[in-house]
């Protein structure tokens, strides 16, 4: 890859050793995937807020980074572990570290979002804009849905290319890998939000291309298509679909299929406590949660994770008090991946609707999963 | 046994014995990196340690945070000394970069089994080879 004369001074350490570690990262990525040069990006959008995500290790190092790294582009952030408003029983060193962390995206000059839903609390910009953005969810959305560019970023490129607002030219900002070689193909009808994250979770498996073209799907809705891009984004490399398109080879997702991811991610039938959540809910959620625990009361504890922009947006047009007087409980800022709200030593199993939360439940949190749809989950757990 | 004509993906020198797998990695959901292990039961290097390893994959999965991971295992010493890639992905590259772990592709169409497991190799990124001695 081909380095401008200020961009070969900043590796080289001229500036500061901070932004000489952002370049470094670059130029791996770039050598990567065969970039050849660097380009701007208008947007950051960084994973790697919640404590128990990136430990102490990474905890130490925002903490010096930040000491002299700035934001170049606009930046925004990924949930962080807690709601500050209901710390309940997280323990003080946890608050203590996740605080740290917080100051440090600050100091930085990050906006303190705390939210894996960029696409929807901020301003989008024009269609082909370059941005990075290192939560998959938003990545895969952004790409498929928004016709943003960007690639599967990951924490530490995305911050890259906040401090320096450049990124690798390569992958899915070029148009020849936009173009899917693959199509997966489906043989039944989808009933449910939880249908399409599985078909998420397996295209995503079962594509290691940066593409995937899905056929037998024209749109989708808000949840169904934040399930999809969700379960894309967990489950492999691939980080864009497109509706149907010219590919060669053929993969099928039948029931069959189906019921394989199911038996991998849905460990138990039942569970004492559900969350929804992953991505944090929107206001077509919200809305949706409302009227179907409109009059009724949930019969086991429920947390709600959105972010605070949404859920100040729902108080103000009475959405949230709705919720609430389901006995559902507002979680804002984190979300339900590895979130410490839920600990193996107070909760054996949850229920969730979210394929990407099943499987950070399942594999980090180390408790067993009841996926079921929303209606389901409403249906059986309320009254 | 020496493989060369391999991609530079970060630069340095790293040696240990080869940690093979055919399997792809989540480093956030299925490292542990204050001990250093797999943790994950289905993956086929469960309670394998990658601590002073070369270790050979495909490439790694998942979360984006799967780079902070990878940062992690260094600081708590339990770091591959070096990384082999059939196939190297952006969490991978941009958590050895800031981790200062070599890493490098093996070459176009030679596949991940021609590397035994237990063999004492040297990865040297910056010629671009990988040298594995035959005990």
């Amino acid at each position: 890859m081909e380095l401008a004369r200020d961009e070969e001074k900043a590796l080289d350490g001229k500036y500061d050793e901070a932004l000489a570690s952002a370049y470094r990262i670059l130029v791996a990525i770039g050598e990567a995937t065969d970039a050849q040069k660097l380009v701007p990006v208008k947007w950051a959008h960084i994973s790697g807020v919640n404590y128990n995500t990136i430990g102490d290790g990474g905890m130490r190092f925002l903490e010096k980074f930040s000491t002299t790294a700035k934001v170049a582009v606009k930046t925004t952030i990924n949930p962080m572990g807690y709601d500050r408003s209901k710390p309940e029983d997280i323990s003080p060193s946890f608050q203590e570290r996740q605080e740290n962390i917080a100051s440090s995206y600050e100091r930085m000059g990050a906006t303190a979002s705390f939210t894996c839903t960029p696409y929807e609390v901020f301003d989008l910009p024009q269609k082909g804009t370059a941005v990075s953005f290192a939560e998959s969810n938003a990545a895969v959305f952004s790409n498929s849905l928004l016709g943003l560019k960007t690639n599967k970023e990951s924490a530490l490129s995305a911050l890259a290319s906040s401090v320096t607002g450049k990124t690798p030219l390569s992958d899915l900002r070029l148009e020849e890998a936009r173009s899917p070689k693959i199509s997966i193909e489906t043989d039944f009808d989808f009933r449910t939000e939880l249908d399409y994250g599985l078909l998420g979770y397996f295209a995503g498996k079962s594509v290691k291309d940066s593409c995937v073209a899905l056929n037998s799907i024209s749109r989708l809705d808000t949840i169904q298509a934040k399930a999809l891009c969700a379960a894309i984004g967990t489950s492999g490399s691939c980080g864009m679909f497109t509706f149907g398109g010219k590919s060669k080879e053929k993969i099928l997702f039948g029931k069959k299929e189906a019921q394989s991811v199911m038996d991998e991610l849905s460990t138990a039938d039942d569970a004492d406590i559900i969350t929804l959540g992953s991505p944090q809910l929107g206001m077509n959620e919200l809305g949706l949660l409302a009227k179907l625990t409109e009059f009724k009361k949930f019969t086991k504890r429920c947390i709600v994770f959105c972010s605070r922009a949404i859920y100040n947006d729902a108080i103000k047009i009475g959405l949230a008090s709705k919720i609430e007087k389901s006995g559902a409980d507002f979680r804002c800022d984190s979300c339900t991946c590895l979130t410490p709200y839920v600990t193996k030593d107070k909760y054996d199993a949850v229920i969730t609707n979210s394929v990407k939360g099943a499987y950070y439940l399942s594999k980090s949190n180390k408790v067993k999963v009841a996926l079921k749809d929303i209606k389901t989950i409403a249906e059986e757990y309320t009254q | 046994m020496i493989i060369s004509n391999c991609r530079r993906i970060v630069g340095g020198t790293g040696e240990g014995k080869t940690l093979v797998t055919m399997q792809p990695i989540n480093f956030l959901a299925m490292v542990n990196a204050k001990t250093g292990t797999i943790t994950d039961p289905l993956h086929e290097l469960h309670d394998k340690s990658l601590k002073g390893s070369v270790l050979i994959l495909p490439y790694a999965i998942g979360s984006s945070v799967g780079a902070y991971a990878i940062y992690s295992l260094k600081e708590y010493g339990n770091a591959p000394s070096a990384v082999v890639c059939s196939k190297v992905d952006i969490t991978t590259a941009s958590g050895c970069a800031l981790a200062e772990i070599p890493v490098v592709d093996l070459p176009d169409g030679t596949p991940i089994s021609i590397l035994k497991q237990g063999l004492k190799a040297r990865v040297e990124a910056d010629a671009r080879r990988i040298v594995v001695e035959f005990s």
